[in-house]
């Protein structure tokens, strides 16, 4: 299932758990989100057996299953609050966001639909949206998939989970084969620091620089966002 | 700015909201524009996806022992409930922009900027920049200007065209002082578009340019 519509030379996704249970619904035989994310430096460890985070978001959604849910505080929590320290909140007020931002992944599990999002951009936008209200303390909106003024898109593929799938794969790939200095001003720009001219007093680079490095950087990924139009 | 800095333009404001960097005027204008244009939509998701995958690889930072205990208390104390769908029904404009007239499109405070041209504020501002909504009277024009700043103008109903190009409802354009341009709505209707400003525009018409002391700052 998921070797469809694969691009050539794309690294194959399938290897993982996948074999190990057959008859599983496809969504949790599915590879852990995780293993498609390989960056420079990172170790990739065997965790088969590991249910993939989508699975479980299902379980929390239609069961409201708690174990489910700890699996996924244990995972993303520690990141989460890492991702809002290097934002600049102290320990404990990363503490008190991350009960924010959790709360809302048990709240609106039934919103997540994998087809549009994996679940660690999914929650990577909670904890996003819930960093700004807190500084702003001001309610915001966000996209509300129920809107009726929201514009259909051109109908899913048949298998447009694994297509979901495979476009975030591409994203993380591209940031990954990105030169250092293009991933690096990327990597400050989403988990250090928010303004252009404060990555540029960081780095010792001229507020130029930050600038051009960012607009390669985009220029990358958006022979990506081509692939998708 | 020529039609591929102006598309770079607009991406740049998608990275800013999909990172966390946009100012509020700037966070409506991009929610407003991806429920309405299914292409920026995918290219934002593309963008959120970058947050998404550095999550993946971030250094975890070891949360409080209680942290989950704390959160399974708030739960059955009836925090985790679920959040209520709010939609009115109507598809005009995207939620995010309706949460900000509440008592619909004609109660905002409309004021005529010139004939045939109506402006109403928001009241989402971020220090100089904030949101309005602009209605261009079908055929009318919106004086010839350019911009002290810079101008995102977001086309809600009807069409406008200027020199670089016809923008209809759901397009993003992206102007600098570098763009100087008179936009005319479309014949069929009126034109209302969601404009993002953090400088007033500058009337470049001959005689019109006599205003310019005049306008607001």
């Amino acid at each position: 299932m998921l070797s469809v519509n694969r691009r050539p030379g794309a690294p194959s996704r399938d290897r993982k758990p996948a074999a190990a249970q057959p008859g599983a619904p496809p969504l949790e035989a599915r590879p852990r989100r995780g293993y498609l994310w390989r960056m420079p430096g990172e170790v990739i460890e065997g965790r088969a057996g590991v249910m993939p985070h989508a699975a479980l978001m299902l379980r929390v959604a239609r069961e409201r299953d708690r174990s489910a849910f700890a699996e996924l505080f244990g995972h993303f929590g520690p990141r989460v609050k890492s991702y809002l320290m290097r934002l600049g909140s102290d320990a404990s007020g990363a503490e008190d966001l991350l009960q924010e931002v959790m709360l809302a992944v048990w709240r609106r599990a039934a919103t997540y639909d994998p087809s549009q999002a994996g679940v660690a951009t999914w929650i990577f936008t909670i904890a996003r949206n819930k960093r700004i209200d807190a500084l702003r303390r001001m309610p915001r909106g966000g996209l509300d998939p129920n809107d009726p003024a929201l514009q259909p898109e051109p109908p899913p593929a048949p298998d447009h989970e694994a297509e979901a799938m495979r476009w975030e794969g591409a994203i993380a790939e591209a940031v990954a084969a990105m030169p250092r200095e293009q991933a690096e001003i990327l990597r400050l720009a989403y988990y250090e620091d928010i303004s252009h001219s404060d990555i540029a007093t960081r780095i010792g680079v001229p507020l130029g620089t930050v600038k051009s490095r960012l607009r390669l950087a985009m220029a990358r990924l958006r022979t990506r966002f081509a692939e998708q139009e | 700015m020529n039609a591929i800095q102006a598309r770079e333009a607009a991406d740049e404001i998608l990275l800013d909201h999909a990172r966390g960097a946009a100012s509020a005027p700037v966070r409506l204008i991009v929610e407003a524009h991806v429920a309405l244009d299914p292409a920026a939509r995918r290219r934002h998701r593309c963008l959120e996806a970058v947050g998404g995958a550095m999550l993946e690889t971030i250094e975890p930072v070891a949360t409080a022992t209680d942290a989950l205990d704390r959160l399974f208390a708030r739960i059955d104390a009836g925090h985790g409930a679920e959040a209520a769908a709010t939609r009115d029904g109507s598809g005009r404009f995207p939620a995010v922009l309706r949460a900000h007239m509440p008592g619909g499109i004609d109660a905002l405070p409309w004021r005529q900027v010139a004939r045939g041209v109506h402006e109403a504020a928001l009241g989402v501002e971020d220090g100089p920049r904030k949101a309005s909504l602009l209605r261009i009277a079908a055929g009318r024009a919106i004086p010839r200007h350019t911009h002290r700043g810079d101008e995102m103008t977001l086309v809600l109903e009807g069409d406008f065209s200027d020199e670089h190009g016809r923008y209809a409802r759901g397009d993003l354009a992206v102007a600098d002082g570098s763009i100087e341009h008179q936009p005319v709505a479309g014949a069929g209707g009126d034109c209302i578009c969601l404009v993002v400003t953090s400088a007033p525009i500058r009337l470049t018409g001959k005689l019109l340019r006599l205003l310019n002391p005049f306008l607001p700052r």
